[in-house]
């Protein structure tokens, strides 16, 4: 079966220092992939590299979506195909509303008018499941929120937009458990058969609601080791400098 | 691979339409002063102008102290500025009247076009001014609120039917001596409104006085008096505009407004001369116990603006709120800002402005607080952010504090920046495309002054910041 996203041989950096470093990876459709590594290992270059943030640079490999390179696109075009990114910290954009900025995103991904009456019965029931204070959507987009605020903000942008590939950059961390467990929920609901999502996080309760297809482990700009579920266990309880002994002692 | 890196588009943001305001009419002045300053000129204005007596010898008085002052040394390069070759007094072939049938047809089709009678009409202005050059073609006010003794009249009328209550403030909060621009004003002003609002009278519709500077050359020196008595309320607002010429244009007008106990004011202004006019403009409040004055400022056009509405707070409790917006384009040079005096106890002031350049335009804020020894507990907060559009441009950020007493509570914070490419990614990873994403932060940064602006000044300025990107690849 053909693969949502196809990674290969990636090789990307910012201002001449590579981080990427010949890195494949490929996400089925349907599927629920995790990503582990340590700090500084390149996860987050890797999402920004994906949806073509201008600060980073491709110098190799080939990035596809649905079957279609998109390395050539702009960060709005792969939006609009069905790419998604949540910010591990998202953007502070003062005197633009949450809810302005969902309409002319929705307006933007489906190519259609957005009818303000179903629009806003779907952006209010969103926000009532998310337990978010249903004056947050005339609030300006993400100003002074909270830590879990703001993630719930993303995850609110995940459910109303609806993509095809979600990428959730640490969207689980400085939340407490109740938070953990209304964006989890949140997630929970958006993944379905015909979506995918890849998730970077040093917290498993965020899957606890999801099936895992896949774990990679992410060191130094490549792909260490890859899995099924259980390899989450393993490296929280060995950790990943074993991972990398294991690694170099196959070599 | 690397060729595949895309560069970073340059922004390009629209113009203010101008096309509208540009249309010139023909010069069918029935009377134009020689240009420059004499005392000569000044008698003749004056006799032109029917003053009473005590004027003329007040505008010979400004000439002379005019005359002996220097051009400021800070602020804006005013060099440009020949006073010889501007003329300071244009009448235009109109008499005052109440009735715009009575207004020449081009001078009504231009008030029309800037769409003050069909505001008037609808209602949303509850009287209306409408200077042309020099002198006031038409004024109205509606007929519930001379009943209650409200007075909506040009300077020239005032003079004559109130001349004791104008005697009585004229030039007094912003005197001649002043600086050299209040000078000039006291020597050669020229129309302008008189307004005064009797003790608890609220006027809920705003009134509005428009400027349009229609001669080449010339220069626009209203005076604007506003007296707002215990326990009343105001909106007044003051819109200007002139078409384009290749000679500088000079508008120094006056603005003093008298907020007595427990009244509220709220001036408005939207200020769209032209590229080629030197806007020296003066305004000050004086505002009483418990009292507020509230500013709303929008500077967008002129070749240079010199622009700091100052409020005394004189009476205990006394309020300012200031809201000001400044865009500066090609080849101008803004320098605007507020100043604030506290001079009574638990006086308190909020200013809030934004301003934006772009294609090589200067902005610059400029604000000066002073806190007297006799205004404890004064509290003063100062918010004041700069945004600049591309790498050409200058932005500039002057806050001057001066607190003598003791017990003063400031808070002061300044932003200058560029839009950041982080919040550009963030828009458009959510499939906004890089222009709207542009367009939408430039909104976004002025959106907490629009929210201010009387509604078709909101439009208008949303209009300004639409957004263009030039394809500049490589």
């Amino acid at each position: 079966m053909s693969q949502l996203l196809e990674i290969k041989d990636l090789v990307a950096g910012v201002e001449g220092k590579s981080i990427l470093k010949g890195l494949s990876l490929s996400v089925g459709k349907g599927e629920v992939h995790v990503i582990l590594g340590p700090n500084g290992s390149g996860k987050s270059t890797l999402m920004n590299v994906i949806m073509g943030h201008p600060k980073y640079e491709v110098t190799g490999g080939s990035i596809a979506f649905e079957g279609e390179s998109i390395e050539d696109l702009k960060t709005f075009e792969r939006a609009k195909k069905g790419l998604f990114l949540s910010f591990q910290t998202p953007e502070e954009i003062p005197g633009i509303t949450v809810e302005n900025m969902l309409r002319t995103a929705k307006q933007a991904v489906t190519g259609e008018k957005v009818k303000v009456v179903p629009f806003r019965r779907e952006l209010k029931s969103l926000m009532e499941e998310l337990k978010m204070k249903p004056e947050y959507a005339q609030r300006y987009l993400n100003v002074g929120f909270s830590g879990g605020e703001k993630k719930r903000t993303e995850i609110l942008q995940l459910l109303m937009l609806n993509p095809k590939l979600a990428m959730l950059d640490e969207t689980d961390s400085g939340l407490d458990v109740d938070a953990v467990q209304i964006v989890s929920e949140g997630v929970a609901k958006f993944h379905n058969a015909e979506n995918s999502c890849l998730i970077i996080t040093h917290n498993t309760r965020i899957l606890e609601k999801l099936k895992v297809d896949k774990v990679h482990v992410l060191m130094n700009g490549k792909i260490v080791e890859e899995g099924g579920p259980e390899l989450i266990d393993d490296i929280n309880r060995r950790g990943f400098t074993h991972i990398l002994d294991g690694a170099s002692e196959g070599k | 691979m690397a060729e595949e890196f895309v560069p970073k588009k340059k922004t390009y943001v629209e113009d203010i339409e101008r096309t509208l305001y540009d249309i010139r009419d023909e010069d069918r002045s029935v009377y134009k002063s020689h240009s420059g300053l004499t005392e000569d000129i000044i008698r003749d204005i004056s006799k032109r102008k029917n003053d009473p007596e005590w004027m003329t010898e007040f505008r010979l008085k400004s000439l002379e102290t005019y005359n002996n002052m220097p051009l400021p040394t800070w602020g804006p390069d005013l060099s440009e500025l020949n006073m010889d070759e501007i003329v300071t007094y244009v009448q235009p072939d109109a008499k005052m009247t109440g009735n715009w049938q009575e207004v020449p047809e081009d001078i009504k089709n231009t008030f029309d076009r800037l769409g003050i009678p069909e505001a008037e009409q609808k209602q949303s202005l509850a009287g209306v001014g409408a200077q042309y050059d020099s002198e006031v073609v038409y004024h109205s006010i509606q007929e519930d609120l001379v009943k209650q003794g409200v007075i909506y009249t040009d300077m020239e009328t005032a003079l004559w039917e109130h001349g004791d209550i104008v005697k009585e403030y004229f030039m007094t909060l912003v005197p001649p001596k002043d600086h050299k621009f209040t000078a000039l004003h006291g020597a050669v002003w020229s129309g302008g409104s008189f307004v005064y609002v009797p003790e608890g009278v609220h006027v809920e519709i705003p009134l509005q006085s428009y400027f349009r500077l229609n001669a080449a050359g010339a220069g626009q020196f209203e005076h604007t008096l506003i007296i707002v008595e215990k326990g009343a309320s105001l909106h007044f607002i003051e819109g200007c505009s002139a078409p384009k010429y290749n000679v500088t244009n000079l508008h120094a007008g006056c603005v003093e407004l008298f907020v007595k106990e427990g009244a509220r004011l709220r001036y408005s202004t939207i200020e769209n001369w032209s590229r080629n006019m030197m806007n020296l403009n003066t305004k000050r409040a004086i505002v009483e116990k418990d009292g507020i004055i509230e500013w709303v400022s929008g500077s967008f056009g002129s070749h240079v603006s010199c622009l700091y509405p100052c409020s005394i707070l004189h009476g205990e409790n006394a309020r300012c709120e200031f809201t000001g917006v400044t865009f500066a384009s090609k080849g101008q040079n803004l320098d605007t800002g507020a100043s604030v005096i506290h001079a009574a106890p638990h006086t308190s002031a909020n200013i809030n402005t934004r301003t934006i350049s772009k294609a090589g335009g200067a902005a610059t804020y400029r604000s000066a607080v002073k806190v007297t020894r006799n205004a404890p507990f004064a509290k003063c907060s100062v918010n004041c952010e700069s945004l600049m559009l591309d790498s050409e441009s200058r932005s500039d950020t002057l806050p001057v504090m001066d607190i003598e007493g003791d017990e003063a509570d400031i808070g002061h914070e300044a932003k200058i920046g560029r839009i950041s490419d982080e919040a550009i990614f963030y828009l458009t990873s959510r499939g906004i495309d890089e222009e709207e994403a542009r367009a939408m932060i430039v909104r976004g940064f002025v959106e907490p002054i629009a929210k201010e602006l009387p509604l078709e000044y909101a439009v208008e300025m949303n209009n300004l910041v639409n957004i263009e990107l030039e394809g500049t690849m490589g």
